[in-house]
């Protein structure tokens, strides 16, 4: 469980988080909506520790990871795993090497083994030829494509995802959100996604929120939010240019 | 008067920065020698390195090794000649690299090729997430990426120095002796008697230390970029700059304590 209390954080003078709470529950995928800047990538980047919040506190599974030091905070993150919304993948190292990474570096199993973990991996996101291609040799799909077969390699608790589908076509986009349901269902996953495809936010999350203006807005479950009368979240579902959200 | 004020509060902005800047890299410093006494050491990425500071940079070493002789012996040569001492032209060029310019071109010229592009390359990862995700994965920045370039750097200096003298040397001794008419014997014997094994030594220290200053600078400068791909242009620029000073100005300090 992951649970952020009155988040702060600013960047020099602009005021990103302005006092986010949000509950991540245990075994459930909760899905981060919101405008594109909103900060979004940011809360996401606080649950893990790569951000420290100006206040507020961060508890993953009870204990507060922003006053951690380096190598708590690394113990607490080998439960995690964390698709960035850019791929982030290692320039050095071609595909299979990317994805053995974490294995490599955190478990003693055998080459041909962390190799066959890989294949699998790759398989299930339907990269099946690649694994000696570098990561620039890749369209952008592929490599967030890789990056997310990296985060599941580890089999970690938690998984974080910053918008795992964003410019995959669709059907791609449904075989994802396909295997982050099935992943997380057949591991019990506690999983954070965050998305801008309105369509599958529906189909992948048991709780959706919203953050706008720097803060959670609205939180609930998928039906919940379709019920919705906040204004700020019809708008944003319905993609209409009237309303709370001024875009120009 | 308002003008006065400026200037004071530029200039004191400025030493703050450097000395604050200063501070951090020796907290880098310490931090990745924590990370170098903790096992597992990652050889494969230290022997990666030190193919990329080392083997590659033998050519550029041994080429600018070869013309400072040359150029020295020269040089020497119209000089010494004034008193009829061609003979200590040897001694001069063999003293000349191996104390300074051995380890100070040879540091410079790495620096302008590996610690560039340590900067440039960690920048590049710094922008691109790549140091982010290393921290996700629970592996630490320090150790895979700051700890090899500086063992390899520290490594293989030295190892190009001597390149780099010995190459001086034999330049200054085919401008000396073929070209010059400087008699063969003089030549040779001058620089065993002149060059103590200690000269020897304290250059490579020094080129031990400059590979130190260099790899830290590149490592210091590409960890900490900001801002896309005009940051990482402005951190490899900084790094070679910052080294180089670094390296001239610690030169003259190390050259008072040793000799
Ligand atoms: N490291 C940083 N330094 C300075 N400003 C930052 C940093 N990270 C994010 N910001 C700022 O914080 C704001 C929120 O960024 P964030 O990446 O979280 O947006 P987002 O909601 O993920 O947007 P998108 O949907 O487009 O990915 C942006 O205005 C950005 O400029
Ligand atoms: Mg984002």
């Amino acid at each position: 469980m992951i649970e952020l209390v009155d988040i702060h954080k600013s960047f020099g003078k602009q005021h990103v988080l302005d006092g986010v709470n949000l509950t991540v529950e245990q075994g459930k995928t909760t899905v981060i909506i919101g405008r594109s800047g909103g900060g979004k990538s940011v809360v996401l980047k606080h649950m893990i520790g790569l951000l420290k919040p100006d206040s507020g506190k961060v508890l993953v599974e009870g204990t507060d990871i922003a006053r951690m030091g380096d190598r708590e905070l690394n113990e607490v993150r080998k439960k995690f795993g964390m698709l960035f919304q850019e791929a982030a993948l290692f320039d050095s190292m071609n595909v299979a090497e990317n994805v053995a990474f974490p294995l490599r570096e955190h478990t003693r199993k055998k080459d041909r083994e962390i190799m066959e973990i890989v294949r699998e991996n790759l398989h299930s996101v339907g990269l099946p030829d690649v694994e000696s291609k570098m990561p620039s040799e890749l369209s952008g799909g592929m490599r967030k494509r890789v990056g997310l077969a990296r985060a599941l390699a580890m089999r970690p608790r938690i998984i974080l995802f910053d918008e795992p589908t964003t410019g995959l076509d669709p059907v791609m986009t449904e075989a994802i959100n396909e295997l982050i349901i099935r992943t997380q269902k057949d591991f019990n996953l506690t999983c954070v996604v965050i998305s801008h495809d309105i369509q599958s936010i529906f189909t992948v999350g048991h709780r959706i929120a919203m953050l706008y203006d720097g803060k959670i807005i609205e939180y609930g479950t998928p039906d919940e939010i379709r019920a919705s009368r906040n204004p700020v979240l019809v708008q944003f579902l319905s993609g209409n240019l009237e309303g709370p959200i001024s875009v120009l | 008067m308002n003008r006065i004020a400026q200037v004071i509060d530029q200039f004191g902005r400025s030493v703050l920065r450097g000395v604050e800047e200063m501070g951090s890299m020796l907290l880098l410093l310490i931090s990745a020698i924590g990370w170098m006494v903790r096992p597992p050491l990652k050889l494969r990425l230290i022997f990666k390195q030190m193919e990329f500071v080392g083997v590659k940079s033998i050519f550029v070493v041994l080429l600018t090794g070869t013309f400072t002789g040359m150029v020295m012996a020269l040089q020497g040569y119209y000089g010494f000649r004034m008193f009829s001492a061609e003979s200590l032209v040897g001694s001069t060029v063999a003293l000349g690299m191996t104390r300074e310019l051995g380890p100070v071109l040879t540091s410079l010229m790495v620096t302008a090729r590996a610690g560039s592009a340590m900067a440039a390359e960690l920048g590049t990862m710094r922008v691109t997430e790549q140091i982010d995700a290393l921290y996700v994965m629970a592996a630490n920045p320090v150790k895979h990426l700051i700890v090899p370039r500086i063992v390899a750097t520290v490594l293989m200096l030295p190892l190009l120095t001597v390149v780099s003298d010995f190459m001086g040397i034999i330049g200054g001794y085919f401008v000396g002796v073929p070209l010059l008419g400087i008699n063969e014997g003089a030549f040779v014997k001058n620089i065993t008697k002149y060059v103590d094994l200690s000269d020897i030594y304290n250059g490579l220290t020094k080129a031990a230390v400059f590979g130190l200053i260099l790899a830290l600078v590149g490592c210091y400068k590409g960890f900490n970029t900001k801002g896309g791909a005009e940051g990482v242009g402005r951190a490899t620029t900084e790094a070679v700059v910052l080294a180089s000073i670094s390296i001239l100005i610690s030169d003259y300090f190390l050259t008072a304590i040793m000799f």
